[in-house]
């Protein structure tokens, strides 16, 4: 079961809501409904679901409709009409003690102007959410400390906000929002207001934390870098609708609509695309063959180098043509000419990363899993081909 | 067409004495409570020798202010004992004093339900106009007809006169903790109570202090006006002097007033700036 389950999920402004359901239904625009109903549509008949543990990114421009349909989700605004399931209870339909509990057990949140409460301590604020739920003072204390560890701020427990810099009270922000330990937690373009070079340390302590925390995350963001940086799947809104869900690749390569093509015109490929999504199958020879079968193969296919791999396809070196001619005539084994100074990554490595690794090495450079197994190869050629960007559709494809 | 003049008057003078003939037991205990609390405060005041309560207000301004407000302090409630108007200013004092209490116990809560519903804000906000502008006097009368002459009907006319800038500013305050903050309070599951005590007092407190700040003075300067009526104390002194033309003994009275008034603005004020440094 998904943790969160978003259904026809709608917000309309006005004396009378409720009328512009039915508008919607019909296939009335937003536009009309605001010029012949009076009434303004915030999100307009939403549904996705979360599954544990991802970062799920709702991105979109500003009046898009995120931030409204991000508090409809612990209902800091009431939804008009929809359902938001949490392990399959439906939150709209919660009384307010229950949805006091969702809110301090189940959901946290952290906001974009930080919101910290500035006549508390750093670690007063952290632990406010353990203080409203009745927790010990001894307890939430060393609850919150923990929490300002995650985020390296355990020094500065007893300082007031207002002392912090702005990339610090964010930390407490995600300090507090992370301290009662909720299923999820809300982040409500929680890196904006941050300047650039802060906020990409952010995001990437997030993505660290997040290693080891496995939370499930709803981020909004307007920043599209940001979106494809941190998120496992993203959902673009335009005008309170979501116009395409899908991981970041996805959405790169198959834009569903116009709007989301131009959307992603600009992006920057190199920091978007991986190794694996540019690299090629290598031709490969086990270690146990000779230099002989080596040398053939290399002829018959074209290429000058074979990567060497063992039994259960573990990258052991690589072995060049003329080595190969060299061993065939001296009688040497593949071991004794092969190199193994060879360029590794990872295949989650950008093309930005990849870039000086490619100008060093002699060779392509091979991308291994965790284990050590060659998956593929990096060729100048394919990673120009991506860069070239007029088509990244094709790129997808020859990756 | 003669439209026959509308009976206002009537009308209110019959509704005074239908509340004089139903809630007289009320009005009897309004009038025991406060009587015996303004009787209380004013035998402690006047019964410490005046040495004493001089030097503990001098510290007590020390302690929130400055030296040179200490110093006003001591010069100035010296004074006072020196011109031979101590009792009637402690007298004074003991009047102001459970004027501002009752304004603060009653208008900090009827402030805080002005913030929280707009319904209250649209009942209680003209009810306050009306308090405000409405001449004393009219209302010191049906004070007197229902708790007799003395200080308890000068105690209520003071917190009709001085309790709308407490109410006012408390719920301003409140209306004014960013919006983020509340929402935050909610988002980690705060009961509205949880979110007026640990988010909404405290941010409004500065707000809410400037209001109690206002009540003080205003009460203050109603004790003139509720020496017509019986209440004791240096109103009474200068209210006589007006009446007898006695232009020293009216301005060392007014003096006296002017000092205390001084001394109480300057003390609620820096309790507020010091909640503010804090804060």
């Amino acid at each position: 079961m998904p943790i969160l389950e978003v259904r026809q999920l709608t917000k309309i402004f006005g004396p009378d809501p409720k009328k512009g359901l039915p508008l919607l239904e019909q296939g009335w625009s937003k536009d009309r409904i605001l010029k012949e109903a009076k009434l303004t549509v915030g999100v307009n008949r939403a549904s996705f679901t979360i599954e544990q543990g991802e970062i799920f990114v709702i991105m979109g421009l500003s009046g898009s409709g995120k931030s409204t349909l991000v508090r409809m989700l612990n209902r800091l605004i009431e939804p008009t009409g929809g359902e938001v399931l949490f392990r399959g209870t439906d939150v709209t339909r919660m009384t307010p003690a229950e949805l006091r509990n969702f809110r301090r057990k189940n959901i946290g949140m952290v906001f974009q102007k930080f919101a910290l409460f500035p006549h508390r301590t750093v670690v007063q604020n952290v632990e406010y959410g353990l203080e409203v739920q009745g927790v010990d003072r001894a307890t939430r204390r060393s609850m919150a400390l923990e929490s300002l560890k995650l985020v390296g701020l355990e020094n500065w427990a007893d300082s007031y906000p207002a002392q912090l810099s702005g990339g610090m009270q964010q930390r407490v922000g995600l300090a507090r929002g992370l301290a009662n330990n909720p299923d999820i937690l809300l982040m409500d373009e929680a890196f904006s207001a941050l300047d650039p070079l802060i906020r990409k340390d952010m995001q990437d302590e997030l993505l660290q934390l997040q290693e080891g925390m496995k939370k499930t995350i709803v981020f909004i963001t307007h920043d599209l870098d940001e979106a494809l940086r941190i998120g496992d799947r993203i959902a673009l809104m335009k005008d309170g609708e979501i116009v395409q869900i899908g991981t970041p690749e996805e959405i790169l390569m198959q834009p569903a609509n116009p709007y989301v093509e131009r959307f992603v015109e600009d992006v920057d490929l190199s920091k978007v695309l991986t190794a694996a999504h540019v690299m090629r199958k290598p031709e490969t020879i086990t270690i146990e063959r000779g230099a002989r079968v080596a040398l053939r193969m290399m002829q018959e296919r074209g290429v000058s180098s074979l990567y060497v791999v063992d039994k259960s396809q573990r990258l052991l070196g690589a072995i060049a043509a003329e080595d190969a001619s060299r061993a065939v005539q001296e009688g040497l084994a593949l071991e004794d000419i092969m190199q193994t100074d060879l360029a590794k990554v990872p295949p989650d490595t950008l093309l930005n990363d990849l870039f000086e690794k490619m100008a060093e090495a002699r060779l392509p450079v091979a991308v291994t899993d965790g284990d050590g197994r060659l998956k593929g190869i990096v060729i100048k050629g394919s990673v120009l081909a991506a860069l070239a960007g007029q088509s990244a559709a094709k790129v997808g494809e020859a990756g | 067409m003669n439209i026959p003049k509308i009976p206002l008057g009537t009308w209110i003078e019959s509704l005074e004495r239908w509340l004089e003939a139903n809630l007289g037991a009320v009005f009897d205990l309004i009038k025991t409570v406060i009587g015996e609390s303004v009787g209380l405060l004013e035998t402690v005041l006047t019964s410490v020798p005046s040495f004493a309560i001089i030097v503990v207000i001098a510290a007590l301004s020390w302690l929130v202010g400055r030296w040179k407000l200490a110093l006003f302090a001591f010069a100035g409630l010296w004074l006072i004992d020196n011109l031979g108007y101590w009792d009637h200013s402690m007298q004074t004092l003991a009047l102001v004093i459970t004027a501002a209490l009752l304004s603060i116990v009653f208008g900090v809560p009827l402030g805080i339900l002005c913030a929280r519903s707009s319904v209250v804000r649209g009942v209680v906000m003209p009810v306050l106009d009306f308090m405000q502008t409405m001449p004393a006097f009219v209302y010191l009368l049906p004070a007197v007809s229902f708790f007799s002459l003395g200080v308890v009907p000068g105690v209520i006319a003071s917190v009709i006169f001085a309790i709308p800038p407490t109410i006012r500013l408390t719920s301003l305050g409140i209306r004014q903790v960013p919006e983020d903050l509340v929402e935050a309070a909610d988002a980690f599951g705060s009961t509205s109570t949880q979110k007026l005590f640990k988010l909404q007092l405290p941010l409004a407190l500065p707000t809410i202090m400037a209001g109690i700040n206002q009540t003080i003075m205003l009460s203050l300067s109603m004790v003139v006006i509720a020496s017509m009526i019986g209440a004791q104390g240096v109103g009474a002194d200068v209210y006589r002097a007006v009446t007898q033309a006695k232009i020293g003994v009216g301005f060392e009275a007014g003096i006296a007033i002017v000092i205390m008034a001084i001394l109480l603005d300057r003390l609620t004020q820096n309790i507020v700036r010091n909640n503010k440094k804090s804060g």
